[in-house]
């Protein structure tokens, strides 16, 4: 059973078909995901607020009903160092189509992989693990699974990437927090079997992974046209 | 549903004979079977009369003998009536060689037939096929008998949503030596699919390896598929046409366009399991391999040649699949070495592949195939053999055989196909060890054993 608060998230983004960044976070926390700490805020002065109590540089990313690909337009600014800088986005944000505030989170760095899902027609709910980033389909580095995902099949999805010793440590670089990893995936794949009538697909790019855990820095799930109830 | 009576019928009325055209499917099926096979046919057209001698029945009701199998080949707006004449005849199934169905835009009449078959819980194969093959058993094939080329009996059962891929396919079986159980054209599938289909083949006791040629599933039959693939003990072997197929709406997320169809495909089989064959080429080599060895391996083999360049030749194609040859220990080596027939011994490379020069002996290729196969570090031996060189006689397949028959590891060999060397490719089939043409086949082999290991 779909938890209340994520079936109304669900419901209110019906309209646009997509789920807006922070409530797809929220969603996402609710099914035992890391997200990283994150505001949106409507306004300047909230913005500041959140920025002040997670501590700069922040991220700020545009939120928009018709904005779903926020890079394109110059959505998303990382290393904003400061009150100034982040009054000059906030300013320019507004002046993007829909504006519905700004998210403003904290600053991760990590190894970038991305996570995802997508109902396929023949073979029902697929997991995707690859190399992340928004030059994931350049690199086409991925591999696949049928969900519901075990345990085992984890190791065995990192195995398979051309690039799998980028997670094992590759010259120096800290290696992938495996079990972080997995319990991300895990809970990933129990929240997608659990939105199999609902979602068309999910990215999650990047998720953020560090020594100590993986942390979904970016979120977008798209709904069914139809869904069946 | 119970597919036997399909596959074993003992009775068969061909509906749809012509009086004008000796070359309809109908008399060229009728013909056939009439005087090829051990079946019982009766011709069926509504006229009556006689064809060739034989009575023509006017419907299946007036046929005074039960039937197993009625092959329909009549106009697709006249098979709903056959169709229910079968089932009131309690005909126990059918092949509809008839298109004009959904393959031209004629749903609604497949839709009808379908519901008039379940109905009544009636098997039929197609509409739109070229139905069913079985090695002196039954031929629905509308294709006469002296153009086919037909592979004889064997262990490999083919499922086949072409017709005529079925028939190629079959041409290259037999042409490999590679015999079938049950050769099946599917057409639209529209009652009996795949899955009825694995079912069956699962306890078919002649199957041991299932092979198909998909172009699609319906919306989430892959996802039972693969399952049911997975729990099934023979191997499974899927050839998927329509890779490049461009989506049908443009994708708006990352995970959309990277798990397009056919990736998604070919992960689903990999990961339970069933062996992906890539093309044609792969498809034949898997199957006869997967019909003498059905050992899952990580991949390391041992491979033993007359011919360096032959060795070379073959390790470049096993890493380009994957497929390691790891080095014999220096300990292993002394020993090999003194087993050897003298004049090679200063000659040969021992470590792997083993080269053992063109002028090695029977012994010495016994002996090789003997220490790799007793080496717990080498999952499966590749044996390439040019019969050119003067050491070698017609005995090494049968000799080489007895070590695979006694160390029970896989053992495949190369071995060039013409006539002149037909006893000794015979010495290692008719002992079940499989033979490639060529040395990229005898890797395919190996490879068809490591694609069944789930991934």
């Amino acid at each position: 059973m779909l938890k209340k608060s994520i079936r109304s998230i669900l419901a209110s983004s019906r309209k646009q078909g997509w789920v807006l960044e922070p409530e797809a976070k929220r969603l996402l926390s609710l099914a035992g995901l890391a997200v990283p700490k994150f505001t949106w805020a409507s306004k300047l002065e909230g913005a500041l607020k959140a920025a002040q109590r997670i501590g700069y540089p922040v991220v700020g990313k545009i939120v928009s009903p018709q904005v779903l690909h926020k890079s394109d337009v110059g959505g998303v600014v990382t290393h904003i160092d400061g009150e100034a800088a982040l009054k000059k986005v906030f300013q320019r944000f507004t002046k993007l189509k829909g504006f519905a505030g700004i998210l403003v989170e904290e600053m991760l760095a990590g190894t970038e992989l991305i996570v995802g899902a997508k109902i396929d027609y023949q073979f029902g709910p697929v997991i995707l693990l690859g190399i992340g980033g928004t030059e994931a389909e350049l690199y086409q580095d991925i591999s696949l699974r049928m969900a519901p995902l075990q345990e085992t099949d984890v190791a065995a999805m990192v195995k398979c990437l051309r690039a799998h010793q980028f997670l094992e440590g590759y010259r120096g670089s800290a290696p992938v927090n495996m079990p972080a990893l997995t319990r991300l995936l895990m809970a990933f794949s129990v929240v997608v079997m659990k939105l199999e009538d609902e979602i068309e697909s999910i990215d999650l790019n990047p998720v953020m992974c560090m020594a100590d855990r993986c942390v979904v820095a970016d979120a977008r799930i798209m709904l069914q046209a139809r869904p069946k109830n | 549903m119970d597919f036997k009576p399909l596959f074993r019928p003992k009775t068969m009325a061909v509906v749809g004979v012509s009086f004008k055209n000796e070359r309809h499917p109908a008399n060229v099926i009728f013909n056939k079977i009439f005087l090829r096979y051990p079946v019982e046919v009766f011709p069926v057209n509504p006229r009556g009369g006689f064809l060739q001698g034989e009575k023509v029945f006017k419907r299946i009701s007036e046929i005074p003998r039960g039937i197993d199998l009625a092959v329909i080949a009549v106009r697709a707006d006249y098979v709903a009536d056959v169709l229910t004449d079968c089932i009131q005849s309690s005909v126990k199934g059918a092949v509809l060689i008839s298109g004009g169905f959904a393959e031209s835009g004629r749903q609604d009449l497949q839709d009808r037939i379908v519901a008039i078959a379940r109905k009544a819980d009636f098997p039929f194969i197609g509409p739109n096929c070229l139905g069913i093959y079985s090695p002196s058993h039954i031929d629905t094939f509308f294709l006469p008998s002296e153009r086919m080329v037909r592979p004889g009996p064997g262990n490999v059962a083919l499922v086949s949503q072409s017709g005529g891929v079925l028939v190629d396919q079959m041409v290259k079986f037999a042409n490999e030596g590679v015999g079938l159980s049950l050769g099946i054209s599917i057409g639209n599938k529209a009652l009996v699919r795949e899955l009825d289909l694995l079912d069956y083949l699962a306890t078919d006791p002649k199957t041991e390896v299932i092979a198909f040629y998909v172009e699609g599933f319906e919306k989430n039959e892959g996802r039972k598929f693969v399952l049911a693939a997975r729990a099934c003990p023979k191997p499974v072997v899927v050839l998927k046409a329509g890779k490049s197929a461009a989506g049908t709406r443009a994708v708006s997320s990352h995970t959309a366009s990277l798990a397009g169809d056919y990736a998604v495909f070919s992960a689903a089989l990999s990961q339970h399991g069933v062996v992906e064959a890539k093309n044609e080429f792969e498809l034949l080599s898997f199957c006869e391999a997967l019909g003498s060895y059905k050992t899952a391996i990580e991949g390391r083999v041992g491979i033993i040649t007359g011919s360096g360049g032959h060795g070379v030749l073959a390790v470049d194609c096993c890493a380009a699949h994957g497929i390691s040859a790891p080095k014999l220990s220096a300990a292993a080596c002394r020993k090999f070495k003194q087993l050897l027939s003298p004049s090679i011994r200063e000659i040969a490379t021992l470590t792997n592949p083993i080269d053992l020069t063109g002028s090695a002996i029977d012994d010495d290729f016994v002996t090789a195939a003997s220490i790799l196969s007793g080496d717990p570090e080498i999952e499966c031996v590749i044996i390439l053999l040019l019969p050119y060189s003067p050491g070698i006689t017609s005995d090494v397949g049968a000799r080489l055989s007895q070590v695979h028959r006694k160390s029970g590891k896989p053992v495949v060999a190369y071995v060039p196909h013409l006539e002149k060397y037909r006893m000794l490719i015979e010495g290692f089939e008719f002992n079940r060890v499989p033979v490639s043409p060529s040395i990229e086949g005898a890797v395919l082999m190996v490879e068809a054993l490591r694609r069944c290991r789930p991934c």
